[in-house]
């Protein structure tokens, strides 16, 4: 079953909070952030089910947010996701030679993910760094200036992560 | 050196702490407006200053704030436009993550003029660590009394509240991001009414790009008449550029808008010219959606004048021969880059962000990734390129919200400058595929290499 612990819910109340009384609606993306983080990395049909009686409004108003905004996701994701921008600025410095480079390395395509359940490819737009492009985004921050050499480094360091973790 | 009033302190070590950025002189227009100015006195004084919108609008923004309706009894809010996704533009980022004080205080100093007491930053969702900055800075100013109840004894009450966004471009539309502020998708409203008579929870609320606040400070500093003299015409102050491309130097510069687009380009203050000693073949001068210039076009206007980074020399020309300044978005491509390649991905990230309400755009963006797809791999006809063009003519003026112009134009500027490559890659098919077609008649006629 899925429930916020007790730090999840201060942090929830504090969301809530900003908003003028009746309007907890407008909480509604950041507590999807919060509860994707919380469970698993992606909004399953019970966690926004949870979140709509959280918050006190229907399922469908929680359904139809998570499937408007891109960073919802809607299935499970891998350990780790690969966020690379396709868009023109970081087209005109190679992201498709990364993103090639990376299908190949781990032989799987956009929106797939390793059988290991460690890695998720996916192609994105911009993100807002493009002058430090070819770029992507891993979890809450950006790797950058991205060569074929850094992604053979990030793939090795989540696989340390991964194994001292375990 | 050209004048700083946004960056200049962005190097100071450790400038994103309180402390320094109040050692360095921060927060002093807070106390300023605060003890010696009323509201409207400053509203003034933005006016004076000329101030343009640097969302991409360029709308006066002390004009757009007397619009604001002060209905009796009635909440009024500022928010602020972090959503900073139109392809090319990284500036507001690096204000917010070098400097985010700046703006914490640009956002007191407004919200104090609008009489704003509940304050919201909307910032894209994939910029989560930039949260956590701004989230600091704000618990620092409001520890030392620039935030909460009765700042500075004037009486006004004040907090900054930051919502992440979750990943949509169209929520930089100020309609749909109040909808998303709101918990919706984000959807963008039929106008009027206006977010300054009906916006946030049915609220009056002003909407504001993040530079353009933080712009507020030295205004405040320095005076609206001070500030208007540096630039040039309705050009005021300084402007942020995000530079990225084939260039040397990408990166953020700030630059007074008297510079020509050839220093810009060439000087080792800025972009320190074309990277790997190529040649400049094409510009996409402010973001993504505003458009494309060959290189002769971009340095020098249609009657042959120089070209300036700012509003109206950007422009000179219209749409047959100019550009916009648009957020600032400059986007340089060498003599290796095939216009086709780079008009396509735009057309994809239309159709991917089209909030899907208006079948202009939602349908005309999907048909026209797709054409733009079929030439680039060499399967398209020649009718295709006048279907482009007549798409994008139906899609522009005929939607809810301006994304619908803002994908038709790319296309629209490709295929008016740049036709000949298009056509080329019907022709040669097979060639396209494996060299592309290089500068033709556009080139720089400035800079050739000897
Ligand atoms: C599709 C679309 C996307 C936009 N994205 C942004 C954005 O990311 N940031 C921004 O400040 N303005 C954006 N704008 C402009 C805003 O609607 C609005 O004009 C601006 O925030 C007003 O602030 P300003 O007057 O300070 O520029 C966008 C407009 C459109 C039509
Ligand atoms: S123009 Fe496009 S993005 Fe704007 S409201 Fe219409 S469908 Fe949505
Ligand atoms: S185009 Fe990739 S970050 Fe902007």
């Amino acid at each position: 079953m899925v429930k916020f612990n007790e730090q999840q819910l201060a942090e929830f109340n504090r969301l809530v909070a900003r908003y003028p009384e009746g309007k907890q609606k407008s909480a509604l993306l950041p507590v999807l952030h919060l509860a994707q983080e919380s469970f698993g990395g992606w909004l399953s049909a019970e966690t926004m089910d949870y979140v709509a009686e959280l918050l006190k409004i229907k399922p469908i108003e929680v359904y139809e947010v998570a499937t408007f905004y891109s960073m919802y996701n809607l299935k499970p994701i891998g350990k780790y996701m690969f966020e690379v921008c396709q868009t023109g600025p970081c087209m005109l410095r190679g992201s498709d030679d990364i993103i090639q480079y990376i299908q190949d390395k781990l032989g799987i395509k956009p929106g797939e993910t390793t059988a290991d359940g460690m890695f998720t490819l996916k192609t994105v737009e911009c993100l807002g760094a493009c002058g430090y492009a070819p770029m992507m985004q891993m979890g809450k921050h950006y790797r950058e200036h991205l060569t074929r050499e850094k992604v053979d480094a990030i793939i090795e360091e989540c696989r340390k992560n991964a194994a001292t973790n375990n | 050196m050209g004048v700083k009033l946004l960056l200049e302190k962005a190097h100071v070590e450790n400038i994103r702490l309180y402390d320094v950025y109040r050692r360095e002189g921060g927060y002093r227009s807070v106390e300023k407006a605060l003890k010696t100015m009323s509201p409207d006195a400053i509203v003034e004084e933005v006016k004076k200053s000329g101030l343009r919108g640097r969302g991409g609008a360029g709308f006066p923004a002390g004009m757009k704030w007397s619009f604001i309706a002060k209905p009796e009894g009635v909440p009024r809010h500022l928010v602020c436009n972090a959503d900073e996704s139109e392809p090319g533009t990284f500036k507001d980022r690096y204000l917010m993550e070098f400097i985010p004080h700046l703006l914490i205080e640009g956002l007191i100093v407004s919200s104090y003029a609008l009489g704003s007491n509940d304050t919201y930053i909307y910032i894209r969702g994939e910029y989560a660590w930039i949260v956590d900055i701004l989230e600091q800075a704000i618990t620092e100013a409001k520890n030392n009394g620039w935030l909460g109840k009765n700042i500075l004894g004037s009486g006004f009450d004040c907090n900054i509240h930051v919502q992440r966004g979750a990943g949509a471009y169209i929520c930089g539309e100020e309609t749909a991001l109040i909808e998303s502020l709101e918990g919706k998708r984000g959807n963008p409203r039929i106008k009027p009414p206006f977010p300054a008579v009906k916006g946030v929870w049915d609220r009056p609320t002003v909407v504001n790009n993040v530079e353009t606040l933080s712009a507020v400070v030295p205004i405040i500093n320095m005076g609206g008449e001070e500030y208007a003299k540096i630039g040039v015409g309705r050009s005021t102050g300084t402007k942020l550029i995000s530079a990225c491309g084939n260039i040397n130097k990408p990166g953020v510069y700030e630059i007074d808008m008297t510079i020509s687009v050839e220093e810009f380009i060439y000087s080792d203050e800025y972009c320190g010219g074309i990277a790997n000693g190529k040649r400049l073949k094409a510009c996409i001068p402010g973001g993504s959606s505003v458009p494309i210039l060959p290189a002769n076009l971009l340095l020098k206007t249609a009657k042959g004048e120089t070209r300036y980074m700012n509003y109206e020399s950007l422009s000179d020309g219209g749409f047959a021969t100019g550009s916009m300044m648009g957020s600032g978005g400059f986007i340089v491509l060498d003599e290796d880059q095939c216009v086709v390649k780079n008009t396509y991905t735009l057309a994809r990230f239309y159709r991917h962000e089209s909030c899907g309400q208006c079948s202009p755009c939602r349908e005309g963006t999907g048909w026209m990734e797709k054409i733009l797809h079929n030439i680039e791999c060499g399967k398209g006809k020649m009718t295709d390129i006048d279907l482009l063009w007549d798409i994008q003519r139906k899609i522009e003026g005929n939607t809810i919200c301006p994304l619908g112009d803002a994908a038709a134009w790319p296309v629209a500027a490709a295929i008016r400058h740049f036709r000949d490559e298009f056509e080329w890659h019907v022709l040669h098919p097979e060639e396209a595929q494996k060299r592309n077609y290089g500068l033709a008649h556009y080139a720089d006629p400035i800079h050739v290499p000897v």
